[in-house]
């Protein structure tokens, strides 16, 4: 028996991933003008002399982003340069409307930081190479068969995107698998929304990720030839090219053939990474120093200034929660995944003023559980949740007080999605309300005695678990409202 | 309504405005004497490209009808004023001096423009250059060449030949042009006018259309010092649309011009006197100028400044480098030219810029690119840098001893037409003395200083950062002690064609 090529090639071979992550800000003005930045505005219609190239027009740094980009470093545990420097990167391109981006190049504003992510409960430490700032380009629409620029019949090009403030967050090449590719991304992805600095919609384009990915024996320390992937438009699209051009990588060498260093377009619908047109890049961008801007001043103290008003992150979030509830790793992972979630989870279990904090462990099952359930059944998503959390901790409290069954308790909250109502009102008006009134069940439990003589048999000659089927027949005739502990008791007192 | 006699075109503007203020004329009347002016020779001098003489009447009128409501106004008011074709004018066709921009109607104003019209400046229309500024003798321009009215078979200098042409020869009071390695000074000294290059930073660069970025700067021509402290007192000053702006510069030129210049300490530049390297007569008349100022009472020294020899060549690296990023944007796909029929973006890209540049704006992109390649940049673009910063440090350094430094403007007169136009390095040569100013980013004006064989010599006063005040003080007492003030025959109505 000969091992297959891919576990030849796994033994031998692992995988080394840097991803560049471009991020828009969340600013109201653009990078260097002051025409707005909100998006889906009609074509060319937010667009000024700066944005557009005009002959003449200068670029003025917008501040607002500066800061952004320096909260971004500081959460990433960067060092922020006291001087840096725009550069001009200069290629042809239409949606480029002066032919050059301004962006930064060897003196970038934050350097050599790093991100802690855990990887399936292990941590990882992933290197922050650097974080810089520079302009968005406009947007192509290539009308023709290919949809691609060579070929097309004609193009149109928007620039309302053009100068939109864009950060890139290019990390070390630390990572080695799909999983922490993932990790790191969507990690990356929660300290972003944290800080409150960009809208991170993935599908938007508002985060942008551009994966370097080589292979290289075991234990050698050079890297392998490296190729870049783009169009990774969510997390599951990062995970799957990275799965599948790693795999793709080992099965070139495998056969005896050798990588050659090229930009490759991930491919969501067929699952695979292409070749992009070469002539589409180009290769010597001619950066030099941005002559009409002057280098950005970030004075120690109005860093330190921005670091006081860094809000708690993820991680140390985590760790106050998992402190804080008991929770596990996997739950507090969850509900940290999306900061809506978490504020729900925690004003659920901080309830209104004045009163107890509820069980973490049940919030938890009842948010990460029926509520996501519920959620999707309705097609509604965290953001415009119609359960507020008020509502859900009024429910959890008419369960733990055994005024409502767990089982009666899904219905409402299902109801509670069509309806504003309070609970109570719910299970008053639909009449789910527990019985846990020992004469209201008497009746129920003669009957069901009576009609399973075999059952009642067993149960006396010694086998007790037919008791749950009695249980669960008397559940059944009170559609679920009766008291199960109660019926139990009530039960054993006949039967004894 | 003017004083029997009186042509309105030969009048500085602080002469113009006193005639407004005492009644004694209108701005209309002055705008009409200019463009009547313009009508009559520039089939010959070919100084404007556009011509805006309905607006500039409108505007005429709008000031003699301030003026009338008592409005107050400034001393620039009515005065008609000569804009170089870079400086972009909203809706008004604007080219650069390029077949690429021949149809281009800016959707805004210039700063300057802006700060002009609120100074009640009178524009009279866009004259010619040397293509987006690469020139020095109008030659390069995409519409032909303007001719010099001291003679109309040689060159006015460039880039800012049409400015500097049209106020030597009286077709508009004040112009406005743009120096990025000497396009005012070299113009203005060959034309026989003040023209003033200010610090890197005084003028708004918004809107003017760039050549190279860290170089280019707007500036002042006129017939007389005073005029040209005034129209620098017009446009100068900060402005948030432009980040290399400088912030509380001072703005006031005018209130100490009558100082003289006793006590004041004048460096004579070695380097500016080269065996060989500039015309005897030239160099003549600029020492006969070094001696009025010291009879006026300056204290004259002769300094050297070694790191001139390299400047040439660091300009000619680091202007075209940024000029092949600027000129990018000159693609077909916004504005301006768009040739028909392009097979694909990359084909009207290409051929749209092959047919709209002229040769030396594509000589000048093909260097700058050349400058910024990978594995070239340290040895190009960065050696360039460095001798940067080494003329910027002697600047520097000759300031600590010198309140101003002396020195021709143009190595030659007035060269004719054609004698140039293909040895590209001896029309770069033209710039030789300018270059150094632009590098270290200080402030130098020229001031006519008598004529070789009928055609006129610049002295070239130079500053340190923000020296402005000073440095027009002292052409100012050397142009008032000078006295005589030489006219070109243009503007006895002597044109030939």
């Amino acid at each position: 028996m000969t091992a297959s090529v891919e576990e030849t090639a796994v033994r031998h071979y692992e995988t080394v991933i840097g991803i560049e992550t471009h991020l828009e800000l969340a600013t109201a003005s653009k990078m260097f003008c002051a025409c707005p930045s909100t998006f889906g505005a009609e074509p060319n219609t937010q667009v000024c002399p700066v944005c557009l190239g005009e002959p003449g027009s200068l670029p003025v740094t917008n501040s607002r982003a500066v800061e952004y980009a320096v909260r971004i470093g500081l959460a990433l545990n960067c060092r922020i340069a006291e001087r840096s420097q725009f550069h001009r990167k200069n290629y042809f391109y239409p949606d480029m409307p002066k032919n050059y981006q301004i962006s930064q190049y060897d003196e970038p504003l934050c350097v050599g930081g790093w991100l802690d992510v855990d990887v399936d409960g292990e941590p990882r430490r992933i290197g922050i190479t650097r974080v810089h700032l520079e302009e968005d380009t406009g947007k192509s629409l290539h009308v023709g068969a290919t949809g691609r620029i060579h070929g097309a019949d004609y193009s149109l090009v928007d620039y309302n995107r053009a100068g939109i403030p864009l950060v890139e967050i290019v990390s070390e090449p630390d990572m080695r698998s799909a999983e922490e590719a993932r990790a790191y991304a969507e990690e990356l992805r929660a300290v972003l929304a944290t800080l409150g600095v960009s809208d991170v919609k993935l599908e938007e384009g508002s985060m942008r990720f551009d994966v370097n990915i080589s292979i290289r024996p075991v234990g050698h320390a050079e890297f392998g030839t490296k190729v870049e992937l783009k169009n990774l438009n969510s997390l599951r699209s990062l995970y799957r090219a990275v799965g599948y051009e790693a795999e793709r990588q080992r099965r070139v060498l495998a056969d005896g053939g050798r990588l050659t260093q090229e930009t490759r377009h991930w491919d969501e619908g067929h699952g695979r990474t292409e070749p992009m047109r070469s002539k589409e890049y180009a290769t010597d961008y001619r950066y030099f120093p941005e002559p009409d801007l002057v280098p950005i001043e970030a004075l120690p103290a109005w860093v330190e200034e921005v670091r006081q008003t860094l809000p708690v992150l993820p991680a140390e979030r985590r760790r106050a929660l998992a402190d804080a509830t008991g929770l596990g790793a996997k739950e507090v992972g969850w509900l940290s995944r999306d900061p809506e979630v978490l504020a729900y989870f925690e004003q659920v279990v901080a309830g209104a003023g004045g009163k107890a904090p509820r069980d973490p462990k049940v919030v938890a099952t009842w948010v990460m559980g029926e509520l996501q359930h519920s959620l999707r059944e309705f097609e509604h998503v965290m953001a415009d949740n119609p359960v507020g959390p008020e509502r859900l901790g009024e429910l959890l409290d008419l369960v733990a007080a055994g005024t409502v069954s767990a089982t009666a308790a899904k219905d409402v909250l299902a109801e509670l999605f069509t309806t504003e109502a309070a609970p109570t009102t719910v299970v008053e008006r639909k009449g789910l309300a527990q019985i846990s009134d020992a004469s209201a069940l008497t009746a129920v439990v003669d009957r069901v005695v009576a009609d399973n003589p075999d059952l009642v048999a067993k149960y006396r000659g010694g086998k007790q678990g037919v008791l749950g089927n009695l249980v669960g027949q008397v559940m059944r005739e009170t559609k679920g409202r009766a008291n199960p502990k109660l019926v139990t008791d009530l039960l054993r007192r006949r039967l004894d | 309504m003017s004083p029997a006699g009186t042509d309105l075109t030969e009048l500085p503007a602080h002469a113009l405005a006193d005639l407004y203020a005492r009644g004694e004329a209108s701005a209309v009347e002055a705008t009409g004497a200019h463009l009547e002016r313009i009508r009559t020779t520039d089939d010959v001098l070919h100084a404007f490209l556009t011509v805006a003489d309905e607006q500039a009447l409108a505007d005429a009128r709008a000031v003699d009808a301030a003026r009338a409501r008592g409005e107050p106004l400034g001393p620039l008011a009515g005065v008609p004023l000569a804009l170089k074709d870079v400086l972009v004018t909203k809706g008004l066709r604007t080219t650069a001096g390029s077949k690429i921009l021949e149809e281009f109607r800016p959707p805004y104003d210039a700063t300057v423009v802006e700060r002009l019209r609120r100074a009640g400046v009178v524009v009279l229309g866009k004259t010619n250059m040397d293509e987006f500024a690469m020139g020095s003798s109008t030659e390069n321009s995409g519409f032909g060449t303007t001719r010099n009215p001291w003679d109309p078979d040689r060159v006015p200098g460039g880039s800012s030949g049409g400015s500097a042409a049209a106020v030597a020869a009286g077709q508009a009071t004040l112009g406005i042009g743009t120096d990025t390695g000497g396009s005012i000074r070299q113009p203005a000294a060959l034309c026989g006018i003040v023209g003033i290059k200010p610090t890197y930073g005084l003028v708004s660069r918004y809107g003017l259309i760039a050549f190279a970025s860290s170089l280019d700067q707007v500036g002042p021509l006129a017939r007389e010092v005073r005029d040209a402290a005034l129209l620098l007192e017009a446009v100068a000053g900060h402005d948030p649309m432009d980040s290399t702006s400088i912030a509380d510069a001072p703005t006031d030129f005018t209130s100490h011009l009558d100082r003289g210049v006793a006590g004041m300490r004048i460096g004579v530049v070695k380097e500016m006197f080269p065996e060989g390297g500039a015309e005897p007569g030239v160099l003549a008349r600029v020492r006969e100028a070094v001696d009025r100022l010291e009879r006026l009472g300056a204290r004259v020294e002769e300094c050297s400044l070694p790191s001139f020899e390299y400047a040439l060549s660091a300009y000619y690296l680091i202007a075209p480098a940024e000029a092949s990023s600027n000129l990018a944007r000159y693609d077909g796909v916004r504005w301006g030219l768009r040739i028909k029929d392009p097979t694909d973006v990359v084909d009207m890209m290409q051929r749209t810029r092959q047919a709209g540049f002229g040769a030396e704006v594509k000589r000048r992109i093909m260097l700058g690119t050349y400058a910024l390649s990978a594995g070239y940049y340290d040895a190009y673009y960065g050696q360039a840098q460095k001798a940067r910063t080494l003329v910027l440090r002697e600047f520097q350094a000759a300031f600590e001893r010198f309140d101003l430094l002396a020195g021709p403007t143009s190595p030659t007169v007035a060269f004719p037409i054609g004698a140039r136009v293909d040895d590209p390095l001896a029309m770069y040569l033209s710039d030789v003395f300018t270059i150094p100013v632009n590098l270290a980013g200080n402030a130098a004006v020229t001031v006519p200083a008598g004529l070789v064989d009928g055609l006129p010599v610049g002295l070239q006063l130079i500053a340190p950062v923000l020296g402005e005040a000073t440095m027009l003080r002292a052409a100012y007492a050397f142009e008032q002690d000078r006295g005589v003030v030489e006219r070109p025959g243009v503007s006895r109505g002597e044109v030939r064609s």
